[in-house]
């Protein structure tokens, strides 16, 4: 669960946070004013099957953007890249089309992440069912 | 959050009531509860503009003056807040409050490479004394003040907006700013901090102490109960961790050897409104109390003006709702209300279209408009405290303190505000009630009307402020142009003499204004404190 770029604002991802690890996932926290950079090393070290981003400053789509692409570039591209936060609807498509595979806006009920997560990465085992 | 939690029969009865600090609302109140929680008139209460405060710090209250009405605004370049700030005043705003973009907040430049997709998206880019110029030309320093939302380089802009009215032949002892200046709680829930604890709290004393020295009609901090509610705290918790934090910067500066009289009557307040109305109303009038028991008893602070708890109280962010956003006019209506009767000297509403983007004009205009139909037609300005010798009010008022003072015994077995923000108790306390809110939404055991109740509007098209790419182009071309006619040899003068200052233990705000006056720019003066002071370790989540 990472909170990319100079965004304060933690109250969702620390949230979703505790749902995701209520429901039997390992969750790691990067903390606030992170680079694109920092993030993927982290998601590297700690060999993630899922990169969350959580965005609720408006800057999404620079960010998002930049953060596939180096992934790309690093060939972690096989890591999921889910992101949340205040996510216009508008916006939705755009995200997905540069590669996030779910989006979910404040708001979205916990159960629907797990469940997206559940059925879309191989690795998650819950063991709260 | 701030709902209260009902338990209620498959009649809709409700048969329990319970707030989130903790209080227990009966059906009906009487005298006997009165008698019960030992209210007294004299002890509890006073005349408003009496000593503990309860029902006012002024004893006219509104009946002196409205309320001042401060919009958060703030977004693209100078020139553009410019004409925001100009088009409120000319709708009869009182008062500023300025909100800058991220990288003004976090210290840097428009062209540093951590600002990309962030220049003049939230608020205002802010990158040398240029910027300042433009957006506070033609408005008149004497008579309107400025809130500055900014609190790890609240002494830059500070000192920046000094070097700005000085410059437009303002002397410092007539202008009045308030930077929010609070980075305890930036850490708790705001997140927009930058040192570590220690200097950045010496940087709260350093302002301070400015404001005695240099500046005495600014209020240096805005301690900000606000925000650590937004994070997930509850009303009783908001106000115990507020005066908390007031209270490690007054020790700050008694340290330096100040009498408390000197500076504790310029601290303000920001606070949060959303969810119960009564809640609400208790929280403030306790708070109110308490904060004067605190200064006169812990402190012997001795001039009973000095006591006042002058806030901004309104909002509030949370209670807004994405679905049916027009609920929000209203949601806002009765939070101006609540600011009202908890006797706000200052306020702002949040706008409806807040959970989707910085407000529009239209919006904006629509929640200064809420809060002058209070004070001109609804009758907030006719009596002081109305709300006052109500049964309930007053016993869940006197609740309400022993639920405050419960949570700060609780901050001080764990060894205090200081220590519950460097190891993550407060930051853990918060999170962990924010989600346990946002259970009981997904669950609907809390009710929100148009999420989880009363729903089924088709998503309405909210006319949404539009971040302009451009303008952070312009920005950074400006941010150019100023450093190529600006005396690169002054500037490295003023920022080595920033860094002396720093080194030997000087007062910082003199250094700042120098390096302001000389065009050096935001990014420049905090790479000289990132430089002597570090970064803040955030503390475990989990």
């Amino acid at each position: 669960m990472a909170k990319p770029g100079l965004d304060g604002h933690d109250r969702g991802a620390k949230v979703v946070a505790q749902a995701l690890k209520d429901a039997g996932m390992e969750v790691i926290y990067s903390g606030l004013h992170r680079t694109i950079d920092e993030i993927l090393r982290i998601a590297i070290q700690e060999d993630v099957d899922v990169i969350g981003l959580s965005i609720m400053s408006g800057a999404h789509l620079p960010i998002t953007e930049k953060l596939i692409q180096k992934a790309r570039e690093q060939g972690i591209d096989d890591k999921m890249v889910i992101v949340g936060g205040v996510i216009p609807t508008k916006d939705i498509e755009k995200l997905q089309r540069m590669g996030v595979k779910g989006v979910f806006p404040g708001g979205v009920p916990f159960k629907q992440i797990v469940e997206f997560l559940k059925t879309n990465v191989p690795a998650v085992e819950l063991d709260s069912e | 959050m701030g709902l209260a939690k009902y338990t209620k029969d498959d009649k809709d009865r409700i048969s329990r009531v319970e707030y989130p600090s903790g209080i227990e609302v009966k059906t009906v109140y009487g005298p006997e509860d009165l008698e019960r929680v030992g209210f007294s008139y004299e002890k509890d209460l006073a005349d408003p503009g009496t000593y503990p405060f309860t029902r006012g710090i002024h004893r006219e209250g509104y009946r002196s003056r409205a309320w001042t009405m401060r919009q958060y605004s703030g977004f693209g370049t100078a020139a553009e807040t410019n004409e925001r700030f100009k088009f409120l005043i000319s709708h009869g705003s009182t008062g500023l409050n300025v909100a800058f973009d991220l990288p003004t907040q976090m210290g840097y430049d428009s062209d540093d490479p951590m600002s990309a997709g962030e220049v003049g998206r939230v608020g205002m880019a802010i990158d040398s004394l240029r910027d300042f110029e433009i957006a506070f030309e033609g408005i008149d320093l004497a008579t309107i003040g400025a809130s500055l939302t900014v609190n790890a380089v609240a002494s830059i802009i500070l000192a920046m907006y000094q070097a700005m009215a000085e410059k437009h032949g303002y002397s410092p002892n007539v202008i009045s700013a308030t930077p929010q200046n609070d980075i305890l709680k930036e850490m708790i829930g705001r997140g927009a901090w930058i040192f570590p604890v220690e200097p950045a709290v010496n940087l709260i004393g350093d302002t301070i102490e400015h404001s005695i020295t240099t500046m005495p009609k600014t209020n240096p901090v805005s301690i900000s109960g606000y925000h650590i509610r937004e994070s997930g705290a509850t009303s009783a918790q908001e106000m115990a961790y507020a005066i908390l934090i007031a209270n490690a910067y007054i020790e700050n500066v008694l340290k330096r050897g100040y009498d408390i009289d000197q500076f504790v009557g310029r601290f303000s307040f920001n606070f949060n409104i959303f969810g119960n109305l009564w809640e609400t109303v208790a929280k403030y009038r306790a708070g109110r109390k308490l904060w004067a028991r605190n200064l006169k008893e812990k402190y012997g602070v001795k001039k009973q003006q000095n006591m006042f708890m002058r806030g901004m109280f309104g909002g509030g962010g949370s209670g807004l709702t994405k679905e049916e956003p027009e609920n929000n006019i209203v949601r806002g209506a009765y939070y101006g209300l609540a600011a009202a009767l908890s006797g706000a000297q200052t306020t702002g509403l949040c706008s409806y279209d807040e959970a989707y983007t910085i407000p529009t004009t239209h919006a904006a205009l629509l929640s200064l408009r809420t809060l002058q139909l209070l004070m001109e037609e609804v009758g907030l300005r006719d009596t002081v405290d109305p709300l006052a010798g109500s049964y309930f009010i007053e016993t869940i008022t006197k609740e309400m303190e022993s639920k405050i003072e419960e949570e700060m015994e609780k901050i001080e077995k764990v060894g205090g505000i200081i220590v519950a923000v460097s190891t993550g108790y407060a930051q853990r306390t918060v999170a962990r009630q924010a989600y346990e809110f946002e259970k009981g939404i997904q669950s609907g055991d809390l009710h929100k009307v148009g999420v989880n109740i009363y729903t089924g509007e088709a998503p309405m098209e909210v006319e949404l402020h539009e971040y302009n790419d451009a303008l952070a182009q312009k920005q950074i071309e400006n941010l150019h142009a100023v450093k190529r006619e600006r005396n690169d040899q002054e500037v490295m003068h003023t920022l080595s003499q920033l860094e002396h200052g720093v080194r030997n233990g000087k007062n910082v705000m003199p250094y700042l204004v120098d390096c302001c006056m000389a065009y050096a720019t935001l990014g420049e003066m905090t790479r000289v404190f990132r430089e002597m002071f570090g970064k803040f370790s955030e503390p475990p989540i989990f």
